[in-house]
This record gives structure tokens, C-alpha cells and sequence, in this order.
């Protein structure tokens, strides 16, 4: 890529070693993608009138072509579909009568491949096509005698964690002494095997009282990390939660009971749970956030119900105009701030629903809250209101605009939001830094801004070549002849 | 493009074969459950599974119908059932419940449980205590290695980062042994192991058991060398936003098992198609290791040329013009096709970019890189966080490049603190709890910046970087940092080991090793070219940038890299698999 010095670039592609490489719209690259593309597409109709036999083609084409499994998942899904055979159906409970087949004869060949209508009957023929019992442990019997010791005892720790590993015939049930059981561990753990620590895990909490378990856990960090993991997997919270209980990890505990809320639907049970979750022994960090979640969706259980009878019933004019997308309940902090501003612009500072309120109750930045303030504002074209979050008045009861945030952001902003130049070039001339003011003012067309600064500048020269880049007989081009015909400026150039 | 290539490079090896060995085992398997079966298969074992069945040899196999595991009641009517899942708890519990509720309506069926790559204790167990063991059959599919392309193998299994790094489990540090050995007794035996990280250590011991227990078979080698890393060596490289064409592609469209799926915007039709990626498609194979800034420029001349081969046929008679549907018009359909596919989608990230402000986010990412104007950058984080124009995954990028010690080492204090509990506050009500536990365990202390020093990770920025002609691996980082994971590999082939990388290894925390094999007979002119071929095994994930990075790394050396990958990621498949934001 070269480097092509156009004005607009950023500074920082000017002044580093990348040369200038721009995902903008106007720039070459994407020019010449388009012209590719146009000349790629009328290839096509000429393409695709001697397109017959292209069924094969298309196939090799996608990544499931016909006959591939995932489609054929998705042809069994809607063949399903459309012969209605799936309802709505959860796990029956075992205490239903079974619902007979549809050919219920009993006698029919059908029937018979179906499985048993009522228990028993036709066991005989159903274990005809093969003894599953026998064999399930067939594999086992075909291994050669060798392998078995005549007492299943004489396998040390390191032989049965070995045999484990392979996969082959071993035995946990000897090892019955606390010490015999932690040697086991131990050669788990040696062995790398998280499989293996597991399933000697396993064993052990079959076989030890959890008391001792947690105990000999604590100094084994690899074991209890193992430990930790599968019973999480297997859902035995309670069990984790005295786990970390006994080992004084409270925090963990508590961090464990709170993501349980993830389980709760219902919002108003939800908050109940996050407001008896404050009691826990979170860290301080972690108990500003349980805190802060807890008033948060409080919070938006009032506003959703109360913005819910407000734009059903019709009244506010706000909703009816923009009607809203989703309810608020769950969402983060700063899309409610967000639709604090777009729906609760103005409201006094006592209501719940209230930016100001909100803004307080959840201790946020200057920064935080002009951006989502400004979005909100922008996108409901409320220019009046854009205006007013940065004007600031002095002692002297002068207005002055000041942002927290450099104006070049605002300006970006506002122009995603579809600002008008009018209200652009505004904020395009409070940029301080004057290179960056012109970029941005020739980016977005703000003519007045440039001729104002080249003016400002007394630079004739850049002067006379924008003449040549605006409209002849314009506004703006009439501007700047008047401008370059003022015998009072003087020029540097 | 434009690359001074070596020609003596050596020929990569036939992966096919590892395909032809999963299909077959699957077959013998199968046929372990004689007779008319349905089949229900693990979500994300469905794509893997098609890049080397098809549904006919399934039902020569006697699978009668397929289903995919959704965890819900089946609505089958066959008489034997057959899974094919992952060894997860969560699946074994549904073929469980499956599996007792049928005993509650008194039917009979069959079972068969066919786990892969392996199956865990922790799944049989539960089969024992939900009183199915028996009712039920089990078999291991060893379907331990898909290989997505020439040069990239995967064993597609992205949950290998999180249960080893997050949660500490190793319950997949035999798989990869045992990946590494299949590849040892296929294409070995190898003569040289390098390797970094506890992982690669109890993998690299994990297969060394393994060799041991089997027999030995004497073969000539075609793969010479292995280097095996932890991911956690390098989490900075994923982390970065990917500008090489297959890298952005993936960011944008998500590459799945070699496939991506265009969405209507790039097809310029009313439909999505699915696209496989990989060197077959001769135009993808031309661009998919470019800087994206260079790939305009290749397609417009591409269409530039493909327009003058149409044109060609307007002066032609009959007969030239016979030869030419029957010889050259297919090709040059294919590839239009192709080239519209791409243009599509380069355009479409284009735009995507555009919007997203991705020129102001490269730049921070690349400051950060430097160590440069920090507090420019967290301000810029900031705005961002707040505005939310980023999705979820970069909100959390930055916070986790802050952990990795990006950020620490100028700005300690009040303003991270600051950022840190905003990050909080704003993931807060939609991820788990446990964000803060990822977060602290992707927090190990980091010496990123003396480490980059030492390395020369980031060139000097007064240079200039022509990415047309790449000097080094920086390139597909627009040349403002060389992954240190490759830039590691470079420097331990270069030194032949560890030697005089102290320094490094210390601060990246040691368990390095590099080992040779005893002399393996084999002679010597083999042995030179095997030598060449290095296969780098990634423990928790890799990026295409840096198998792109490592194909420069091979052409400027003669060399030949394969990776083999637990699975493909990038930032946001990283940070999402930190997440716990479902029950």
C-alpha cells in the first residue's frame, strides 16, 4: 500500500511506520473493489446463460452439499416437522400409564421391533437377536487370561493407575486404608491423567466421609482443582459450596450461590434471590457489583412496569412515536441509562426512571454519561438537548462549551447519528487541534468551518485551492472569492 | 504474491489418510450394533464428521435416520439407538434420561454410546448411578485428528483452553499424547521434540508413555521435528484483531471446521452459502495469507484477467470456440465465482470495518503493543467501553490485555481500578459470577514488554513496513509486532533449543525442554528433508495469523510447518469461552 499523503489521513498514519492502510469508505482500495466488482458481475450474465449442468457444481460448492450429514440432520428435522410427529412432549413421568402403540395388536411383525408392548411377553424373541448382557462384557472375556492375577489386590498404585490409563480391567475396592487411597491420588496426579484423578475422585468420595476428603484435598491443589471441576459438572452445588466452605474459600462460596441467579426466570423472584445474595461474604469489589445488580433490576421491574401501562394506554407520545423494542428487565447498566435518556429525558431527579437518578444511584463517570446521554439525544435528533449538555456558564454568566471528551469524538458521534452540517460544523470548530479541525471538516463537508480557518490562518494558498474543489458559483465558492478579493486581509502567502 | 520463495522446500505429507483411518474405525464401530439404528449426533461433532463420512456410508452402515443431540425427549421409533457424543456430562445425562424414560414406558431398545475421541470415568459413572450400565454399550471412536487443510490439523476441541487453563482439569492432556502419537506411528518416527509449557511437558511424557507401551515399527520419517506449546506462553498474539485475510475473515464470519458461512451481503443474493476455505479454492489460497490492504489489488487484477479470457471468445469460429467451453470455460466459471465470492467478501468487511471504527482500534491495539502514549490509549478504552459500539468480546479484550499486563506496568492505580469495575459493572448483570475468576486466572503475571525487548517483537516505529514485500513475520500484524508464539519457534529452530534463551524462559516461566531421539537408522539424505518438516502442536488453540506467520517463517526458510491445533481460535472465541453466562 502506498503511502498516498491525502490530508484527511490521521496524523498518526503520517507519523508511523504502517503506511497508510484505511478501512474508509472514500478511500482507493475500496474504489477499485467496487470497479472489480463491477467488472466481475457483468461476467455473470454472460456466465450463468451457460450455466446447465451447474447442479454438480453448486454441490461442491457449499460446505454440505447434498447428502452430507448436517444436511441430512436438517432433512430428518423437517421431515419431523411436517408430519407433526413431534409435540411439545417433556420427559414423561414414570408414573403415567404408557401410552400403547398405535398398532397395538401385540401380534403384528411391527410390534415386535417396536420393543415389548406390555412387560415380558416376547422376551424370548427379543433376546434372540443377540444377549445384550452377554455382550456388554464380551470384550472382557476375549482378553487373554495373562492379563488377570489371581487376586485383583496385587496391582500396586502405579500399576492400576497404568491400567486405568489403558483403558483395561482394574479395581479401586482394595484400597481401603486412608493411606492406600492417597497413594492412589497421588499416582493420579503423577500420572497427568485428569481422566484417571477423576474417576480416583470418584472412588474417593464413594469411599471417605467428605470431612476427610476436604481435609487431605487442601494440600493437594491438582486433585482439588479436579475435584472442584467435576462436581460443578455434575451439578452438586451444595456439595461444592461446603467444599469451599471448609476450605475458608467464602469468597468462591459465595461467588458459587450467586451464579445460581442465572437459573432464575421469573424477575421477581430473580431479585429476591439477588437480594438475599447481598448477605453473602463476597469480596468488597465483587459485593458493590452484587449490590449494584440487585438496584439495578429493582429498579427496572418499576420502570417496565410502569412504561408498559404508559404505552399500552397511549399516552405518551414518546412511545407511540418510537415504540419500544424490547423490555428493559436484565439489560446492562448503560443501555438503561440509554433508555433513561430516550425515554426519561427531563425527569426530576426523585424518579426512579430519571438519567439524573440513575446516574447518581450507580456512580457514574462524566465521560460514561455524556456518551450514553449523547447517543440517546442524537438519535431522537433533539439537537437542542445535544446542545445543552456542553454548554457550562461562567461567573460572569458567559456560555462556554466544554466536553470531557475531545470534540472529535462528538463529532464522530453525532454524524453516526445523522447530524445535519449545521449542527456538525458547530462542533467541528470547537476541535482545538486545527489539523485535525480541517480533517474533519473536509470529511464531513463543513465549508464554512475550512474557509473560516484558512482564512484565520491567512493562508492564501489553501485558500485558492479549495476554490477549486467547491461547486462553481456556490455559496461557498462565492465566499471564498470574497474572502481572497478583501484588500484588508493580509496574507502570509 | 511477491515472496522470495525456496523451492527446496519438501513436500508436505498425505494427511488424507488420517481421514480414511476415523472413517473406517467409525464403520467397524457401527457395525458393532448390527442391524437398522438410528443415529444421534453431537452438535459439534456433525461438521468434523462430514468432512470425512457422508451420509451414504452411514447407511450402508445400516444408520437408518440422523439426529442431532439437542438435550430433549427423541421422538425416534427405531428399536436401536447409537450416540455419537463427546465425553460430556451434560450429553451422558440426556442419553440417561432418554434411556429411563423409555424403561418407563416398558420399551425396549438398544443402546450404544460411542464417545470421541475417548470416553471419561466421569461419564461411565454416571451410566452406573443412573442404573443404565449395561442397558447401555460403549465404545471410544479415536477420532483424535481432522485435518482442515494441507498444512492445518485439528482436534476440534475448543473446551481444551478453558478446562485446562480455567479450571485446571487434564483430563485432555492423554488426548493430546495421544494425537501425538498417532501422528508419531504414522508419519514418525520423529527425531526431535522441542517444546514450552506444562501442558506440552505431561503431553510430551504422556506420548513418550505411549511409544513405550507400543511396539516400534522401522519406517522412514516424513515428520522430523515437533514443538509443542502452551497457549498460555502467548495469550497476547490471539488477543490482537487479525488484519491477514483469513484471520479477519474468521474475526468477521467465523470459520467453521475449514467452512464459513457468507451471509446474503456478500453472495449479492437473497441467500447465505456455505464456502469451504482451504487451498483447493484457488483464489482464497492466493490472498487468505495477505495483508488485507494487499488483497484489493489482487482481486482487481484477477478481474482484470478473467475479463480478457471472456473476451477472448468474441473473435473465435466455431470450432476454437468448442475448445474452449469444452476446455477452458469451466475453469473460468469457477473461478468468476470464486472471485465474486471474495470480492463479496472483502467489501462486506469493509464495511463492517468502516463502522466499527477499526482503524482507531488498530492503532490502540498497536500502541499497547509499544508501550506507547498508555494513557491515550485507556482513554480511548474507555470511550469505547461506554459507548458500546464494540460488541461484548472487545469490551473484554481490552480488560483482558489489562490482565496480561499490557497496561500495569505505566498506569498502576486509580484509573485501572476504575476501568476494572466499570467492566464489572457492566458485564455484571448479563455474565456469571465467575468472570472475575477468569479474569484472575488469565492474570498471571505478564513480562510482555521486557519480553518484546529481548525478542524484538515490535520493530522500531520510525521504519517503515512495506507490506507488499513482508520482511518478517510482523507483516501480518500490518508490521507493528511479531507474534512472540512464532517468533519462540523461529529462535529454537534457529539455536537448535533452549541455548541462550535464558532469559526468555525464565520470564515466560519456564518448562521448556528440547529433546532428541536415539539414532533411528534411517538414512541420512530422508532424514534432511523429514528434518525440514516440523509440526507444531498448540495447546489450547491458535489463530490463523499465526499459521499464516508460520508459512512465511517456512518460505524464508525452506522449511514446511504443520500445525496441529486443539482447535482454531481467536479473541472473541477466546473471551467467550472465559464467559459463564448461562446456567
Amino acid at each position: 500500500m502506498m503511502i498516498r499523503g491525502k490530508p484527511d489521513e490521521d496524523d498518526y498514519w503520517n507519523s508511523s511506520k504502517f503506511k497508510a492502510f484505511t478501512f474508509d469508505d472514500e478511500d482507493d482500495d475500496f474504489t477499485r473493489l467496487k470497479e472489480s466488482k463491477r467488472a466481475v458481475n457483468s461476467i455473470r450474465s454472460l456466465v450463468e446463460e451457460e450455466d446447465e449442468e451447474d447442479d454438480v457444481e453448486k454441490v461442491s460448492w457449499s460446505g454440505e452439499p447434498v447428502g452430507s450429514i448436517s444436511w441430512s440432520v436438517k432433512e430428518t428435522e423437517s421431515s419431523i416437522r411436517s408430519t407433526g410427529e413431534v409435540r411439545d412432549q417433556s420427559f414423561p413421568k414414570i408414573h403415567t400409564a404408557p401410552s400403547l402403540p398405535k398398532n397395538s395388536s401385540g401380534y403384528s411383525l411391527s410390534s415386535l421391533f417396536k420393543g415389548k408392548a406390555k412387560t415380558g411377553s416376547f422376551q424370548s424373541f427379543s433376546e434372540s437377536f443377540g444377549d445384550p448382557s452377554i455382550r456388554n462384557y464380551a470384550p472382557e472375556l476375549r482378553k487373554p487370561k495373562s492379563e488377570y492375577k489371581d487376586y485383583v489386590s496385587d496391582w500396586t498404585p502405579e500399576e492400576t493407575v497404568k491400567r486405568m490409563q489403558q483403558g483395561k480391567v482394574y479395581s479401586l475396592e482394595k484400597f481401603r486404608s486412608l493411606q492406600d487411597k492417597l497413594l492412589l491420588l497421588d499416582e493420579a496426579v503423577n500420572a497427568h491423567d485428569g481422566n484417571v484423578i477423576t474417576a480416583v475422585l470418584i472412588y474417593l468420595k464413594k469411599s471417605l466421609s467428605k470431612e476427610i476428603l476436604f481435609r487431605e484435598l487442601i494440600t493437594r491443589e491438582i486433585a482439588l482443582r479436579h475435584y472442584i471441576h467435576y462436581l460443578k459438572e455434575i451439578g452438586e452445588q451444595k456439595l461444592l459450596v461446603e467444599l469451599f466452605k471448609s476450605m475458608d474459600r467464602t469468597e468462591d462460596m459465595a461467588l458459587m450461590q450467586y451464579r445460581d441467579h442465572l437459573n432464575v426466570r421469573d424477575e421477581n423472584k430473580k431479585r429476591d434471590f439477588l437480594k438475599n445474595c447481598l448477605s453473602f461474604p463476597f469480596s468488597p469489589d465483587d459485593a458493590t457489583h452484587v449490590q449494584d445488580h440487585y438496584t439495578l433490576l429493582e429498579r427496572q421491574i418499576i420502570i417496565e412496569a410502569n412504561d408498559k401501562q404508559v404505552e399500552s394506554s397511549g399516552q405518551a407520545d414518546i412511545f407511540k412515536k418510537y415504540p419500544r423494542k424490547a423490555s428493559i428487565l436484565n439489560m446492562p447498566i448503560i443501555t438503561t441509562l440509554y433508555y433513561s435518556c430516550f425515554y426519561h429525558y427531563g425527569e426530576s431527579d426523585g424518579t426512579f426512571s430519571s438519567p439524573a437518578n440513575i446516574r447518581k444511584t450507580f456512580r457514574i463517570s462524566d465521560k460514561q454519561f455524556l456518551l450514553t446521554c449523547l447517543g440517546a439525544r442524537a438519535k431522537l435528533k433533539a439537537w437542542f438537548d445535544v446542545d445543552a449538555l456542553f454548554t457550562t456558564k461562567n461567573w460572569l454568566g458567559y456560555t462556554k462549551k466544554r466536553s470531557p471528551i475531545g470534540f472529535h469524538r462528538i463529532v464522530d458521534i453525532l454524524q453516526k447519528n445523522n447530524a445535519p452540517v449545521q449542527v456538525l460544523q458547530d462542533y467541528v470548530n470547537l476541535v482545538e487541534d486545527v489539523e485535525q479541525k480541517i480533517s474533519l471538516a473536509q470529511k464531513y463537508k463543513c465549508h464554512d468551518v475550512i474557509i473560516n480557518t484558512y482564512r484565520d490562518l491567512k493562508d492564501r494558498q489553501q485558500l485558492i485551492v479549495y476554490r477549486g474543489k467547491v461547486e462553481r458559483g456556490s455559496s461557498e465558492y462565492r465566499k471564498i472569492e470574497e474572502i481572497l478579493s478583501n484588500s484588508q486581509l493580509r496574507w502570509k502567502n | 504474491m511477491a515472496h522470495s520463495v525456496r523451492r527446496d522446500a519438501p513436500e508436505l505429507p498425505d494427511f488424507s489418510l488420517l481421514k480414511r483411518l476415523a472413517r473406517d474405525q467409525l464403520i467397524y464401530l457401527l457395525e458393532q450394533l448390527p442391524g437398522r439404528k438410528d443415529l444421534f449426533i453431537e452438535a459439534d461433532l456433525m461438521s468434523p464428521l462430514d468432512r470425512i463420512a457422508n451420509v451414504t456410508t452411514l447407511k450402508q452402515h445400516d444408520v437408518d435416520k440422523l439426529y442431532k443431540v439437542e438435550h430433549k425427549p427423541i421422538v425416534s421409533t427405531s428399536d436401536q439407538l447409537c450416540f455419537l457424543i463427546r465425553p460430556r456430562i451434560k450429553t451422558v445425562k440426556w442419553i440417561c434420561d432418554v434411556v429411563n424414560a423409555d424403561k418407563a414406558f416398558g420399551r425396549f431398545r438398544r443402546y450404544k454410546i460411542i464417545f470421541s475421541p475417548q470416553k471419561f470415568y466421569a461419564c461411565e459413572n454416571l451410566l452406573e448411578e443412573q442404573g443404565i450400565f449395561g442397558d447401555v454399550t460403549t465404545d471410544e471412536w479415536s477420532f483424535y485428528l481432522l485435518p482442515l487443510d494441507d498444512d492445518i490439523i485439528s482436534l476440534e476441541l475448543p473446551e481444551f483452553f478453558r478446562d485446562y487453563f480455567l479450571e485446571g482439569d487434564q483430563r485432555w492432556v492423554r488426548t493430546a499424547g495421544s494425537a501425538l502419537h498417532l501422528l508419531h506411528s504414522v508419519y514418525g518416527p520423529f527425531s526431535k521434540v522441542y517444546g514450552i509449557g506444562r501442558c506440552s511437558k505431561m503431553a510430551y511424557e504422556s506420548w513418550r508413555e505411549q511409544v513405550e507401551e507400543g511396539e516400534q515399527r522401522a519406517r522412514q520419517a516424513e515428520i522430523g521435528n515437533v514443538f509443542l506449546i502452551d497457549r498460555d506462553v502467548d495469550l497476547v498474539t490471539p488477543l490482537c484483531s487479525q488484519v491477514v485475510y483469513e484471520g479477519l475473515v474468521d474475526d468477521i464470519f467465523r470459520i467453521k471446521c475449514g467452512c464459513v458461512e457468507f451471509c446474503p451481503d456478500v453472495t449479492s443474493s437473497d441467500k447465505s452459502i456455505k464456502v469451504m476455505l482451504n487451498s483447493q479454492d484457488k483464489v482464497f489460497n492466493e490472498i487468505r495469507n495477505e495483508h488485507f490492504s494487499q488483497v484489493f489489488g489482487f482481486l482487481s487484477q484477477k478481474a482484470r484477467n478473467l475479463q480478457t479470457a471472456y473476451d477472448k471468445r468474441s473473435g473465435m469460429d466455431i470450432k476454437q470456440m468448442k475448445t474452449f467451453v469444452s476446455e477452458e470455460l469451466k475453469g473460468l466459471k469457477q473461478e468468476h465465482r470464486l472471485l465474486s465470492l471474495h470480492i463479496g467478501a472483502s467489501e462486506s468487511m469493509m464495511k463492517k470495518k468502516t463502522k466499527q471504527d477499526f482503524q482507531e482500534l488498530l492503532k490502540t491495539e498497536h500502541s499497547l503493543l509499544e508501550g506507547f502514549e498508555i494513557r491515550e490509549c485507556i482513554s480511548y478504552i474507555e470511550e469505547h467501553i461506554n459507548r458500546q459500539s464494540y460488541g461484548i468480546e472487545h469490551l473484554l479484550t481490552f480488560s483482558n490485555l489489562k490482565q496480561l499486563g499490557l497496561l500495569v506496568e505505566q498506569q498502576p492505580g486509580e484509573t485501572l481500578t476504575v476501568m476494572e469495575s466499570r467492566v464489572g459493572k457492566l458485564v455484571n448483570d448479563k455474565t456469571a459470577g465467575k468472570l472475575t475468576d477468569a479474569f484472575s486466572s488469565l492474570a498471571k503475571k505478564s513480562n510482555f514488554r521486557a519480553l518484546g525487548r529481548r525478542l524484538n517483537l515490535v520493530p522500531k516505529s520510525d521504519e517503515e513496513y512495506d507490506l507488499r514485500v513482508p520482511r518478517d513475520m510482523a507483516y501480518i500484524f500490518s508490521g507493528a509486532y511479531i507474534p512472540l508464539s512464532c517468533k519462540l519457534i523461529e529462535q529454537v529452530l534457529e539455536r537448535d533449543g533452549w541455548t541462550g534463551l535464558e532469559e526468555v524462559t525464565r520470564m515466560l516461566n519456564g518448562h521448556e525442554f528440547a529433546v532428541t531421539a536415539g539414532s533411528n537408522g534411517s538414512d541420512a539424505r530422508v532424514k534432511t528433508d523429514s528434518q525440514r518438516i516440523i509440526l507444531v502442536m498448540f495447546l489450547g488453540g491458535c489463530t490463523f495469523s499465526e499459521i499464516s506467520a508460520l508459512r512465511f517463517l517456512g518460505r524464508e526458510k525452506g522449511l514446511k510447518f504443520i500445525v496441529v491445533t486443539t482447535a482454531i481460535t481467536n479473541s472473541a472465541r477466546l473471551l467467550e469461552s472465559m464467559l459463564d453466562n448461562h446456567a
